[in-house]
């Protein structure tokens, strides 16, 4: 155990539908305050039900879960008001204006209705839907009604704030605000635990990973720990001109695409300035570079795969 | 420091109350064409047929006027519907389009929910009287003969069809199911609780009978409430709504703390 004070603290948490379909099996979780958590898995492996634990829609079935020291066995509407919840479905009342749906969310929290208010307009202008206050919830774009999810999960000033999957079915535009938005909330002070299926999303907002597959917790550890765990990277090369043929390159693997681009898989112990060296020595001018695939996203099909 | 918890507490708790409160009276409010102005129109018809058309051919009715001895009992009909259907309708809708999370996953004590959805019943309910009153008025003279009996019994009745109507809510997984009950339980008993008769007209056995139906203790008690007269004990019937309102809203306040129907 480390000197952080923990956020959430999962231990042996298990979920059995009906006796029968175990959907979660003993996992063990820790989230420091302050981080920046990413839960990851494929569709089914348990995300959503260790959310809907912790924001108390699904019983579980035994096992622990404390929120920042608090067992919500003992004390849930005490834990409950520490979290904020973003839920992957929409679930506000599609009749209710923006504002009003934020108020009464704030209600439920014990916030007094001229405070509620003050709050609902500083959330709204935060997430950039205060032109759109007065609105009928069901006329807002995706987008919109994700961001106004994301304004009423935030309205009671949360410790704790749970995304799963916000930024599905948004285009980029919207998709990058909203990294730009939870990073400085983040960097706030609040902590965020996101369950996304777009890798590069995780990769660049959160500092730990678990990976839950099959109810299981696969891998659980730092983002940076875990990237390093990729034996090779494959990139792809443009070159300025045809390229006749490749030089022999040490410790990779080449693929040639067509006659100016061309992948390169490369051991994580070689460095790419050798390469450099060799392709430069070989009158090849490298005109661009970038991944191939997400480096995550590589990891995480290897780790759900080794576990089938 | 205990006492700073419980006060917190008590005042976190009142103030989800309100919202509750106020989230169902504008939901009602805001479909007012749909929720308000159809009973006092329905029940507009049945002061119609019973006055000018019916009431004078049937006659007087334990004392009164036929008109003003079904009065009573068309209002309290209004309230019983309209507070049942206020909450079925309002609780199942939440759990349909998934907004009941929004409480779910709020701190708000599972008896401030029973509370909440309970007092927005009441207030359409009320409301629905007061308003099918005002017709009856047009028809009839109403005096009330007892304000703390006509209060009380329109207060419990219905908070108890409310909490009726949640019940139904909570178990409800199809909009068909929020139908069934008002159709084949809740609208044969309201006719056959003594709405339109005195129970002292039946033969012996459907009296008998009768006296199984908790909708006659109302329409009863409200009934001595406006006009001074009731088939059955008032004190009984009072205990008696009082009993069914104890023992429902334990009841739902048990399936709500077990999450049925709510959570998985």
């Amino acid at each position: 155990m480390n000197n952080h004070t923990l956020a959430l603290e999962i231990t042996n948490l298990t979920k059995t539908y009906r006796g029968k379909v175990t959907a979660l099996s003993k996992i063990k979780l820790h989230v420091n305050e302050g981080d920046f958590f990413a839960l990851l898995g494929p569709n089914g492996a348990g995300k959503s039900t260790v959310i809907g634990i912790i924001s108390s829609l699904v019983k579980k079935t035994e096992g622990q879960i404390k929120i920042f020291g608090i067992d919500i066995d003992d004390n849930f509407e005490r834990a409950k008001s520490l979290i904020g919840i973003v839920p992957q479905e929409i679930n506000f009342n599609q009749f209710e204006t923006v504002s009003e749906i934020i108020i009464n969310q704030a209600g439920y929290f014990g916030i007094d209705r001229e405070t509620a208010k003050a709050r609902t307009n500083d959330v709204l202008k935060q997430t950039q839907l205060w032109d759109k206050r007065d609105e009928v919830s069901r006329n807002l774009s995706g987008g919109m009604k994700r961001r106004l999810m994301i304004s009423r999960a935030l309205v009671h000033k949360p410790k704790l704030l749970i995304l799963d999957e916000p930024t599905a079915g948004v285009d980029i535009e919207v998709r990058r605000s909203m990294w730009e938005f939870l990073s400085k909330l983040n960097a706030s002070g609040t902590t965020i635990i996101l369950t996304t299926h777009y890798l590069e999303e995780a990769e660049r907002l959160c500092r730990n990973i678990a990976i839950i597959d099959d109810g299981e917790i696969v891998e659980n550890t730092s983002m940076q720990a875990l990237l390093q765990k990729l034996r090779n990277e494959t990139f792809v090369f443009e070159c300025a001109t045809e390229v006749k043929k490749m030089p022999n390159l040490p410790g990779t693997e080449v693929k040639q695409l067509d006659s100016r681009r061309f992948e390169i898989a490369i051991d994580n112990d070689r460095n790419l300035n050798q390469i450099f060296k060799i392709l430069s020595d070989s009158g090849i001018q490298v005109e661009s570079m970038r991944n191939k695939n997400n480096r995550l996203e590589e990891l995480f099909l290897n780790l759900v795969n080794s576990n089938e | 420091m205990s006492n700073n918890n419980s006060e917190n507490s008590n005042n976190h708790a009142v103030i989800a109350l309100q919202a509750i409160v106020r989230k169902e009276v504008t939901r009602f409010s805001r479909i007012w064409m749909q929720t308000i102005i159809p009973p006092a129109i329905t029940m507009g018809l049945y002061f119609v047929l019973f006055s000018t058309l019916l009431g004078s051919r049937i006659g007087q009715m334990a004392g009164f006027d036929y008109i003003q001895y079904i009065a009573p009992g068309i209002i309290m009909m209004a309230i019983i519907t309209n507070s049942y259907s206020n909450v079925v309708s309002s609780f199942f809708g939440a759990k349909f389009q998934r907004h009941i999370e929004e409480i779910l996953v709020s701190p708000v004590p599972n008896y401030v929910i029973l509370l909440g959805y309970v007092s927005g019943g009441i207030c359409r309910g009320v409301i629905v009287g007061i308003l099918v009153t005002l017709v009856a008025l047009f028809f009839t003279d109403l005096t009330i003969h007892s304000y703390s009996v006509t209060f009380i019994v329109v207060i419990l009745t219905s908070a108890l069809f409310s909490i009726c109507g949640l019940i139904n809510a909570i178990f409800a997984q199809k909009f068909d199911d929020i139908s069934i009950v008002p159709t084949f339980v809740l609208t044969p008993l309201t006719y056959l609780g003594g709405v339109f008769y005195s129970i002292d007209l039946l033969p012996e056995v459907w009296r008998q009978i009768s006296l199984f139906n908790p909708v006659l203790y109302m329409v009863n008690a409200f009934r001595y409430g406006i006009l001074g007269h009731s088939d059955i004990q008032v004190n009984y019937a009072l205990t008696m709504i009082c009993v069914f309102t104890v023992l429902l809203a334990f009841i739902s306040h048990e399936l709500l703390k077990r999450g049925i129907g709510l959570k998985t």
